[in-house]
């Protein structure tokens, strides 16, 4: 009954996730069903939409949510980067002519953008190695200790599950000129401080999220761990092969995938920049050294209202993610192919 | 040097096979522990700064102005910073960005999850195939035209559903969900069926008392989301009274801080609030977030 009365709107719903299934997926339902007809025994309907075509209206919501947040919006954003796009008032129909390349022409050729491309590249030299070695070796040695587990876990993964704008307040007391970390340090001290000097806020920022993620990404190595079989090192120590030996012979190459997935995760984290510069050295300062690409979207975008300037901004950032997770993927996932 | 080792190991191997490699096993725990518990300290000092420096009259940035005195201790910095911002304002917003969040996540995510785990219905590969996808989109290259969308065209700036729309299905939960009811017998669902219960019914009364566990990871994995943010409730509150938490402390950090007598006292004691929340729910419920955030990142 219910199937009866759900199927009037429901095949109008489910035009859209239905149609490109038909190209994509091999049907499994449908042939089936339709070689059954013929038997005398079973009586079954041709059901065209599956055996429970209620699921398309169960996804409905989800797919639609998907449609008009994410896909939609994607295009959108390439749309707006090859337009002349400006904020009008909602309803306000305006001529938004077609302009090609001429906004990435302007974000390209912008020393601010370059300034903080190069920015991100220095975050991600610290950042990504950082990274990597500190959670492997983090969670190499929580995997052999056996007291205290749960503590180590717990304090690892504190920073990652507090908001970025608390924790950001207790490092701007640790790092000011006369804080905690200067006076510790006395002499040493960097002069001008940390956060304000121009060769040491863009380290400073990258070290600040290396903190901040290194829980979640000690926890994705320690999960990795638990797939290294124990009888390698039991082997490896009969055949004498010492500590360090056994670390980079067996779990560096045992961990590999998981070390794609971190570059990868680091690498977007730092491509996502934006509170941080924006809190922690008050808006990409000092001059422009900690400016991140988010930053100068929200800048340009929405501050100074070029929102085409700022989606293929978006665009150009996105691109180069991708290169450099494609180059990573090679240097990091690509010596696992050869061995 | 590392032949005499191997020699050595093979002999000792043999002769007194298990205490050796017990005692070595113990040597390298010891270094681990250290190790690990320097670790800890660098990641746990920042949050006992936190509350010692929210609770400090005057900011004492000295070495022994870590260590708690009692001449030096006030509450005043609670006060001054909710004289700037309504603390309890700002929580109420972040709890209704959070809780909405929460609920359609629930809500659709249930639905969408057991569709794709227990049902088949054309197209299921498809929504599926989306599902992983959508996690690979970057949030940045969104940014423009979900601003353009939701602030000018449709005018829900200072709205709260303009705060959730974007995040309001989480991915990740609607993943954990399918895997949960993907993990009950399809018997008990064909069973049901021909028992004549309706798809909403097996889901309500069968499908969902199962996998309460599910629901409980799922709340938990979605809350540090929404309740962290700070880019999006930023861009789209403008009306103090609306901002969540995290977005009134940072303007707070980044405008008003300068004029306050203790600056950092009042920023501490705002972090502390915000912070609070999430923290303690994470240690109450540290194995279920630990299990899941990596089992699906690692799957996912």
């Amino acid at each position: 009954m219910t199937l009866h009365s759900a199927n009037g709107p429901l095949r109008r719903v489910a035009a859209v996730p239905a149609a490109p299934a038909e190209a994509g997926t091999p049907s499994s339902a449908g042939p089936r069903l339709r070689r059954k007809r013929g038997s005398p025994e079973i009586k079954q309907k041709f059901r065209p939409l599956g055996k429970q075509p209620l699921g398309l209206l169960f996804s409905a919501p989800y797919v639609l949510f998907i449609l008009a947040v994410l896909a939609y919006p994607l295009g959108y954003a390439v749309w707006i980067s090859f337009h002349k796009f400006f904020f009008t008032a909602p309803g306000v129909q305006v001529d938004r002519p077609f302009v090609g390349l001429d906004n990435y022409v302007t974000v390209l050729s912008d020393p601010a953008v370059q300034r903080s491309f190069l920015n991100i590249l220095v975050f991600m030299v610290i950042n990504v190695p950082l990274t990597v070695v500190l959670s492997l070796v983090l969670a190499n040695a929580l995997n052999r200790v056996i007291r205290a587990k749960t503590f180590f876990r717990v304090s690892y993964y504190v920073p990652y599950v507090t908001a970025s704008v608390a924790v950001i307040g207790v490092w701007l007391f640790l790092f000011q000129q006369n804080g905690l970390v200067n006076s510790l340090l006395g002499p040493l001290a960097p002069n001008p401080s940390w956060l304000v000097n121009s060769w040491l806020a863009m380290p400073t920022v990258a070290l600040y999220v290396t903190w901040k993620q290194l829980g979640f990404f000690i926890l994705l190595y320690l999960a990795a761990l638990q797939n290294i079989p124990e009888e390698l090192y039991e082997s490896a120590s009969v055949d004498g092969g010492n500590k360090w030996v056994q670390f980079w012979n067996i779990t560096v190459p045992g961990v590999r995938p998981a070390s794609v997935l971190v570059t990868l995760l680091a690498t977007i984290t730092g491509a996502n920049l934006f509170t941080e510069p924006y809190l922690l050295t008050g808006g990409g300062g000092p001059d422009g050294a900690s400016t991140s690409p988010v930053f100068l979207m929200y800048q340009k975008g929405i501050l100074q209202g070029n929102p085409d300037v700022a989606a293929a901004l978006g665009v150009v950032l996105v691109i180069g993610v991708l290169l450099i997770a494609l180059i990573q993927n090679r240097l990091v996932g690509g010596r696992a192919g050869e061995e | 040097m590392t032949a005499t080792n191997a020699r050595a190991g093979r002999t000792r191997a043999k002769t007194a096979d298990g205490e050796g490699a017990v005692e070595k096993r113990r040597n390298l725990s010891v270094g681990s522990f250290v190790l690990l518990a320097i670790g800890a300290f660098v990641f746990l000092f920042p949050f006992y700064y936190m509350l010692i420096g929210s609770l400090q009259t005057t900011p004492d940035t000295s070495v022994g102005g870590a260590f708690p005195s009692p001449a030096n201790i006030t509450g005043e910095n609670y006060v001054n910073i909710n004289g700037s911002i309504n603390l309890f304002k700002g929580l109420l917003n972040s709890g209704i960005f959070t809780g909405g969040v929460i609920l359609a996540t629930v809500v659709f995510g249930l639905l969408v999850g057991y569709a794709l785990a227990q049902m088949q219905f054309r197209g299921r590969g498809v929504v599926f195939a989306m599902m992983l996808l959508v996690q690979m989109i970057p949030f940045q290259l969104l940014l423009i035209p979900l601003y353009v969308m939701i602030v000018r065209n449709y005018g829900l700036g200072d709205n709260y559903l303009g705060m959730i729309l974007p995040f309001a299905i989480n991915s990740t939960a609607v993943f954990v969900f399918r895997q949960y009811f993907m993990q009950l017998p399809s018997t008990l669902f064909e069973a049901a069926r021909i028992d004549g219960a309706s798809e909403f019914r097996i889901l309500w009364q069968i499908a969902i008392p199962l996998v309460r566990p599910a629901i409980v990871t799922a709340i938990l994995l979605t809350f540090i989301g929404p309740w962290n943010e700070f880019l999006w409730p930023f861009l789209v509150t403008k009306d103090q009274s609306l901002q969540p938490l995290a977005v009134s402390l940072a303007n707070y950090i980044s405008n008003i801080a300068a004029t306050a007598s203790n600056p950092f006292g009042a920023i501490l004691a705002g972090a502390c609030v915000l912070a609070a929340p999430a923290v303690a729910l994470f240690i109450f419920f540290q194995r279920q977030f630990i299990s899941t955030n990596i089992g699906s990142s690692v799957k996912g």
